[in-house]
Order: C-alpha cells, then structure tokens, then sequence
C-alpha cells in the first residue's frame, strides 16, 4: 500500500506556511488544516513566531484572541501532556488561527510570556499559569488570577478533584508590592493607596480595585479578580454535552441567550448537525432580544454610577417585558436553558410573533426616553465625554472585541466578518464611533439596540409559521416523548441520550459568535465521550477587564467608576 | 363660600382626629418588632445571576418599595438585611462574613438562591457550599435564580419572623450553648 498524500491545505493555511518558510522559525513547527488553520510550535520558537504572525503584513494577526491549556493525562495517543492552545485573528484579512504549543516537559510545564508581543496574553497567560501550572518566564506579574491565594493546586489538570476546596481567610490575601510600599513624593503629600471592592456599589458585579492615588488621581491600578470563579470549565468536564447549558447560561448572565446559542454551535459543528431555520431564527430573535437586555443594564447600571437613576427604571421596564417574552417561550426569566444541541427544548408559543411585535412597539418609546433624557445632558457629557480613552491601537493590542472595539473606530462584528445564521440575509449597519471615549461606548450601544431592533423586524418577516424547532435527527435530539412511550428505538435513543450524552466524534473546534459585549468563542475538545473533555470559554469581557487597570490611569477615581460602567463587565463570565 | 367669619370644624378635646380615643395599648417590643419589620434595610450582597433579580426585584415593576425595604445600602452599617444573591466563592467568602460582621445589631439575613443556600449546581473546588457556613441565615430562597415573587415572599416571611421575635441566629446559639459541656 502507498503511503497517501498529505491533504492539500487551505489558501489561508498555505500561505501561512510559505510566509513561516522564509526565514524557517527556530524550532519544530508545522501547518495543517483544521476547522482553523493550525500552526505547531515549540515553546522556544513562540515569542519569534508570534511577533511574525503579528508584524508581517501577508498575516497581521493581530488580535489575540485566547489562550486554553489542555491537559492530556488522559487522551493517551497525543504527543504531550500539556498544550497552549492560542486563537488570533487578522482584521485586515478577516481570519481567525490556532497555534498549538505542545509542551515537551510534563513535571514543570513551561511557555515564553508574549506579554510584550501581545499585551492581551497578559490575563490568559496568568489564568493558564493559576488553572494549569504552566510558568511564563518574562511574565511581569505571574500571580493567580482566579483561584485565591491559599489554593493549592491547578485545578484544570485532570489529577485535581473537582470538589477539592482549600481553606482562605482574609490574611492570605494577596496585596501587589507597590500597594504595600508608602510611596512619598516632594512637596507635601504622600500618594496612598485605595482599595475599592470587592463589595463596593459601583464594582458591578464583584470585582477589586488597587489604586495608588496621588491626590485624586489614579497613578498606578491592578484590578483583582476570581471572586466569582465558580469552577464553569471544570464543571462542563464532568458533565454530558447538554447538561453543560444550564451553566453557560450562567456565564453572561445578562444575556443568558447568547451563552446558549454559541456553545451550541459549536457542538453542533462538531457534530455536522443542521438546525430547521425556524429554530435558527427563534434563536436569532431570542438573542438580539437578549443583546437589547445586556446593553440596557449597562447602560441603565453606569448612569446609576454617575448619579442618574431615573433612566434605570425607563431602561429595566424594557428588560421586564422581554422577560415576558422568554417566560413564554421557557418558563425561566433570567437562566433560559432554551437551546439544545441540535435546536430548541421546546417549540415558542402560538403568539410569539405577536408579542415579538408587541416589543418592537414598545421598545423604541424607552429608548427615546433615555436619550432625551441622557445625549445631550450636561453632566452625563462632562462625566463621559473625553474619559477612558481606548485609542484604536490600544483596544486591538489589549484583545477587545464588540462595543469596546467598535466605539473605539474598528467595526469589527462577528455578525458581519462571519455571518451565522441568518445574519448575511438581514439589512443592518454596524455603529462605529471614533472617540473611544465612555460617551462613544454609550452611544455605540444605543444605536446597536436600534440595529437589533431591525435585525429582529426582518427576521419576524420571514419567520416560518410552522416547522420544526429542532433536528429530527435522535443521536442528537431527545425524540417526542409520544414516541418514546410507544416505539422501542425511540425509548433506545431517550435512554441513551439521557444516561450518556451525546456521542461527539473525537476533534477539536473553536467556534466564535457576536456576544452582547463581544466575541463570544468556545474551544472544545471531544474524546468520544458524552461529555465535553475540555470546553474553554473566550469571554468577551475578560481583556476588558485586563485593560481596565491601563485605562484608568491618569484619571480621577470618579472617572474610573464611570469606565467600570461602560466596559460592560459581567462577573460570571469573566470569572467563569 | 369660606370667608372671613366662616367656623372651621369643632374639635371634641377628648378624642382623636379619627374620632376615637386618641391612644392604644401594646407592648414595646411589639411595636419595636412592627416597625422594624416594615422598614428592613437591605445590604444586596449581589453576587451573580440572583443579583440581576435582585435588582427586578428593586426596579418598578415589582417595587419592594410596597414592603419597606426599598432603602438599598451599600453600607453595612447602615443596613439590618443582608441579602445574599449569587453564589459565595471561597474566595469572597471572607469578605461576606466581615460585612456581616459590621453590621449593627439587630440583623437578619436571607439566603437569595440555590447557590448561596447550598453551593447549588456548583459542586466545585472554588464554590462554598452554603453561606451558612459563614453566616447564619434566616430565609432560605429556592430557586436558580428565585422569581421576584419568590424573594418578596421570603421578605413576607422574614417580617412574620420579626414580628414574633425570632431569630435564626439566636436559636443556633442557644442550641450551641446547651450542647457545650458545662
């Protein structure tokens, strides 16, 4: 028997390969061709690989995306135990890569930083070193990020148990070095240090601030986080491939939809599994209805902050009669778990349409309200106009994406560079601002929810009056519960479903969506089993977060609070 | 047509603008226990998902401004509820007790959700599983996240428990004292 031919590679994956030919890289690397093009790489070639992926001009990758450990204890056909998984995307050509690191060394696993490359690797290079053990050397402050300081272990290894806790008490706490020195200055005053949060009004969600003051100005920050980190990775590791949406729901839980939607997808690429377009459509609707949701509490919630409650009211009554919507679809308000791989978990009520329509009559009226009350409001305009600046280049080499990335001038939206769904069929624009500013957010997001609004009314259009929600395919779906009282096979497939998830073929994907504040992506990995054996979240708001201790310096702390708000960042999906 | 010369109403000096006696008779503790249960201010210790109905809970529609507990503050010192919503983590689990520690005399505590009654669906190495661990609770809310309904209800509940006197706290530690040995 001959040998076969390698497969023939990609446009994208080849010219990868010929631009990383010359000059070859140090190290052992290779191209091949995945759902992404992949590029193998050894930990010694990633610092020179990753500013030649950034810098040359037939690649420009130049957002970092993520980056996942895995851990191979047990998958026992690869090459090494743990890899770095990172995804980039190029804005100028609209592509997304994975470059795998395996790392040779399975005692003290260890990866150059890319911190200087790429300053978003910042956050994800801490989060794989606390969750995987991996060591950055050239890290400029390689603490743990999510698990406290007391924690013993790396809890993403597939040795730790998942119901190991450690005990903490607030003397183990870690205080940064510069917040623990008096720093002193000529003249009279002293800078010193303030400690907002973790449970302060203002840091939504929970979240700590370190900030050295120098009269009221912010001179140096570091935000603190993991005060929610609530185990979601570990936790999908143990469960089937469906019992993992209860807890993306509780993710962005803000926009518990969109969660929903994106891990579906990327189980059912995986699996090659289509969903009737009146499911995708409900889907659709259901989403932008949620991003509407998102933006509304962000805004409402930051002009809480800087002192004007009233348009929370006007803005949270929309939020209520969504909630109406999706009660009727799910019976939950907040946690919908209303998709299903393969569809939905039930099909929408007869009057979905009419109420749909009912919102879009409703919506806009709170909306006009809000920006008569806000837009052109003095003191909203001098406490946004012209702080937290994000310059363009600053949100692309922090990794932002969404509001963040467009009010800064980039109209990057995964709805448009890679319509899912439906998205390619609707007319609708992208808001773009130039400010970069706390105001051009709150303006970007306002006129998205006007964009969803659109988005929605066409989708209304062609919203098929019957059809099926779901896949009729009973490997994937849970077959009518008719069926499964009457008919054998129907009852295999139930029991099967149930007892063992759904048989995911072996692989990998990495699967992104538009999220309400950003680009929402989930990395998978199949090993055969029912149930994910590594699933990594790409939170959208975590490199918002990462920056926000860059941001605020040189501002007062009032202005930070007012770019806490806008930075939309929620919690349990930054934390996970 | 009122004018100069016109009477005002006769008052009777022995009753009451009602028209009835001017006075009732009750005990203190009881109109301490009404008043207090009818004007509980909460701390939201909003931590997740239970903190997004929290705020439903707070904002016009269900307005539990009706109960007298629309006075959110986000000092302890000013509160006398705590209201635990979203799951406690080990990590923010001491930052949980020290705000109940500064709160003034007396207080009462609800337990908003699955997670913070009993770690919920989090079983994991992060979550601590019940903030009773940290702090003694006096309504427990099932629920993931509670409906609004559900928390206005447990604040009903809360006020029934203040009215007659009780509280959580002091029954565990009654029952901790009878155990130790003397």
């Amino acid at each position: 028997m001959s040998v076969a031919a390698p497969p023939a590679l990609s446009t994208a994956a080849e010219r990868i390969r010929a631009r990383l030919a010359q000059p070859p890289l140090k190290g052992k690397s290779a191209v091949v061709d995945a759902d992404l093009p992949t590029i193998e790489a050894d930990p010694a070639s990633w610092p020179d690989l990753a500013r030649r992926l950034r810098d040359d001009p037939e690649l420009a990758y130049d957002l970092f995306l993520d980056l996942a450990g895995v851990d191979n204890l047990e998958r026992p056909n690869s090459k090494s135990r743990f890899e770095a998984v990172c995804h980039l995307h190029s804005l100028s050509r609209n592509e997304h890569v994975r470059v795998r690191i395996r790392l040779p060394d399975a005692s003290a696993p260890s990866l150059p930083s890319v911190c200087d490359v790429y300053p978003a690797a910042n956050w994800f290079e801490r989060e794989a070193y606390d969750l995987f053990g991996f060591d950055f050397p050239g890290h400029p402050n390689l603490h743990r990020l999510l698990c406290h300081d007391a924690f013993v272990g790396h809890a993403l290894r597939k040795d730790y148990a998942a119901g190991q806790r450690w005990f903490y008490t607030e003397n183990e706490m870690r205080t940064p070095e510069w917040a623990r020195e008096t720093g002193e200055r000529a003249g009279h005053f002293e800078t010193q240090t303030l400690s907002i949060g973790p449970a302060h009004p203002a840091t939504h969600g929970i979240i700590h601030l370190m900030a050295r003051l120098d009269g009221e100005r912010i001179v140096r920050a570091e935000t603190m986080i993991g005060y929610l980190h609530r185990c979601f990775e570990k936790m999908a590791e143990k469960h089937h491939w469906n019992q993992v949406i209860p807890y993306t729901d509780r993710l962005n839980y803000v926009s518990a939809m969109v969660n929903g939607v994106g891990y579906v997808r990327t189980v059912e690429k995986m699996l090659g599994v289509e969903v009737p377009e009146r499911g995708q459509l409900v889907r659709t609707i259901l989403s932008e209805f949620t991003r509407i949701m998102d933006h509304c509490v962000c805004i409402g919630a930051n002009l809480v902050d800087i002192g004007a409650l009233t348009n929370f009211v006007y803005l949270y009554q929309n939020r209520e009669n969504i909630y109406s919507l999706i009660e009727a679809c799910c019976g939950a308000r907040l946690t919908v778990s209303y998709v299903r791989v393969g569809g939905l978990a039930i099909d929408v009520p007869p009057d979905f349409v009419a109420r749909c329509q009912g919102l879009l009559d409703s919506i806009p009226k709170f909306l006009d309200d809000v920006e008569k009350l806000v837009t052109n409001n003095r003191i909203v305009r001098n406490r946004l106009q012209g702080t937290g600046i994000v310059t363009k280049e600053q949100a692309i080499a922090w990794g932002m994406t969404g509001p963040m990335l467009r009010a800064s001038g980039v109209p990057y939206d995964v709805r448009r560079s890679r319509p899912y769904d439906f998205y390619d069929r609707f007319d609708w624009e992208i808001p773009v601002a130039s400010d970069g500013d706390n105001f051009a957010r709150y303006l970007v997001r306002m006129e998205e929810m006007r964009q969803s609004l659109k988005i929605i009314r066409q989708a209304l259009d062609i919203f098929p009056s019957e059809g099926r929600v779901s896949s009729d395919d009973w490997r994937v779906v849970l077959p009518p519960k008719d069926a499964v009282y009457h008919d054998m096979e129907s009852l295999i497939y139930h029991f099967k479903l149930v007892m063992e998830g759904i048989r995911v073929p072996s692989g990998e994907r990495y699967e992104w969506i538009e999220g309400a504040n950003g680009e929402l992506g989930f990395y998978a990995i199949s090993d055969g089993r029912g149930g994910p054996y590594r699933l990594k979240v790409r939170p959208p708001c975590f490199p918002n977060m990462a920056a926000f201790e860059k941001i605020v310096v040189g501002g007062t702390v009032a202005d930070a609070i007012a770019t806490l708000g806008t930075l939309n960042v929620i919690a349990g999906e930054l934390d996970r | 047509m009122a004018g100069k010369g016109t009477p005002l109403p006769q008052h009777d000096p022995q009753k009451g603008p009602g028209g009835g006696a001017d006075f009732l008779t009750t005990r203190l503790e009881t109109m301490v226990a009404w008043a207090r249960s009818n004007s509980l201010w909460p701390y939201p210790f909003a931590t997740a998902c239970c903190g997004i109905e929290f705020m439903s809970v707070a904002a016009a529609h269900y307005d539990i401004a009706r109960f007298g507990s629309e006075v959110v503050r986000f000092s302890p010192r000013q509160a006398d509820l705590l209201i635990v919503a979203g799951t406690v983590t080990d990590k923010m689990a001491p930052v949980l007790r020290r705000i109940y520690d500064e709160m003034p005399e007396p207080k009462w505590v609800i337990s908003m959700g699955v997670c913070a009654s009993s770690g919920g669906f989090y079983r994991a190495y992060h979550v601590t599983q019940g903030i009773d661990e940290i702090v003694p609770v006096d309504v427990y809310v099932p629920g993931c996240p509670p409906t609004p309904e559900q928390l206005i209800y447990a604040i009903m509940g809360l006020q029934q428990k203040i009215q007659v006197g009780e509280k959580s706290r002091d029954r565990r530690s009654a029952k901790f004292a009878a155990e130790q040995p003397t």
